[in-house]
């Protein structure tokens, strides 16, 4: 299966014509295939809580929006997240590289890999994982979800999903 | 002047135009000089007005102003690169330079000593910054708006505060309002 474009696929079927993203290694994939997207406008943030800001004003200006980002961001954006996202009440599908995980070759990123998801259910953000390549029949489903519930909600895509990291 | 009184200077422009506030007491000021549904205002996220301004223009054709400090654009430096590599026509970037921390106490920024926010919104790729004196605002302003081009401006002027409540309007009822003044 392609992951870049299947996911690149459900953000279009979902009218999210607006995204942002903090590259990562595992999402250079789908940012490219994102990117060649006519039906995305695709800006390239260069912090995530500015991302958020973005999407929260595309959202209000009318076009759906999601951010793609490291999980190491999470530490960055606690902030924005209870004070814009959260508190008027928006919809934000978050994309994550989730860095740390089994199969994962840099012992730093496993420092914030142990706290992501417990600051997720510690700001009561709806968290998905996804492990296995079938996982992402699910991200349809997570997306409506979002757009129904008006919340950000977590997909946190580890290196298993994404078929490991070669010879590293 | 500062910052309160330019803003009643230039609220006849303001008037009707979606409007991206900057959080705490600018917010507070705008709110209780000139309360409209098009503005949008930020109850807390300092350094997100810009951004949020220029999301909700780039998702619109209607012009949209962000009403922003030096403060706020110093803790979100990243949007100036943002903004000079994908700003629209109908974006103007309004930055009140007072040279201080307005809502926390007046504590100076570096705008008041040797960093210059108009350069760096130059070097940034911002190919419309201008520079102007408080009492020049409202003519800037509205020279901007009517260019149709995207605008920073940095705009000079006395450190200081008036006495504003704080805003109690729900912050769901800012946005869906802010929505549909721009759907209308």
């Amino acid at each position: 299966m392609n992951l870049d474009k299947k996911i690149t696929d459900d953000l279009v079927a979902n009218d999210v014509s607006f995204v942002t993203t903090v590259p990562c290694k595992q999402l250079a994939g789908v940012i490219e295939e994102i990117d060649q997207r006519e039906e995305i406008f695709h800006i390239p943030s260069n912090k995530e809580d500015e991302g958020m800001g973005l999407c929260a004003g595309a959202f209000m200006g009318g076009k759906r929006s999601a951010i793609i980002m490291q999980n190491t961001a999470i530490g960055v954006t606690i902030n924005t997240l209870a004070t814009l996202t959260q508190f008027y009440r928006m919809p934000l599908p978050m994309i994550i590289s989730y860095r740390g995980e089994l199969r994962e070759p840099v012992a730093c990123q496993v420092e914030m890999a142990v706290h992501t998801k417990a600051l997720l259910a510690q700001m009561h953000i709806p968290t998905y994982h996804f492990h296995w390549q079938k996982d992402v029949e699910e991200f349809d489903n997570i997306l409506k979800y979002t757009f129904m519930s008006n919340k950000p909600v977590a997909i946190l895509t580890d290196a298993n999903f994404w078929g490991g990291y070669g010879d590293q | 002047m500062i910052r309160s009184e330019i803003l009643k200077d230039i609220a006849p422009i303001l008037k009707d135009q979606l409007i991206v506030c900057n959080i705490g007491i600018p917010s507070q000021e705008l709110h209780a000089i000139m309360d409209q549904p098009s503005n949008f205002y930020m109850l807390g996220t300092m350094g997100l007005a810009s951004s949020i301004g220029l999301g909700v223009a780039l998702a619109q054709d209607k012009t949209v102003i962000s009403i922003d400090g030096d403060g706020s654009v110093l803790t979100n430096l990243g949007t100036l690169p943002t903004i000079g590599n994908n700003c629209p026509d109908n974006f103007i970037l309004m930055i009140i330079d007072n040279g201080s921390y307005g809502s926390t106490g007046d504590q100076p920024t570096y705008t008041g000593r040797k960093t210059d926010l108009a350069g760096m919104a130059r070097a940034a790729g911002c190919d419309n910054v201008v520079e102007v004196q408080d009492v020049d605002t409202g003519k800037a302003l509205q020279a901007a708006i009517d260019s149709g081009k995207g605008t920073v401006m940095i705009v000079k002027c006395d450190s200081g505060n008036a006495k504003m409540p704080v805003i109690t309007m729900d912050p769901v009822i800012i946005k869906d309002r802010f929505m549909k003044a721009i759907a209308s």
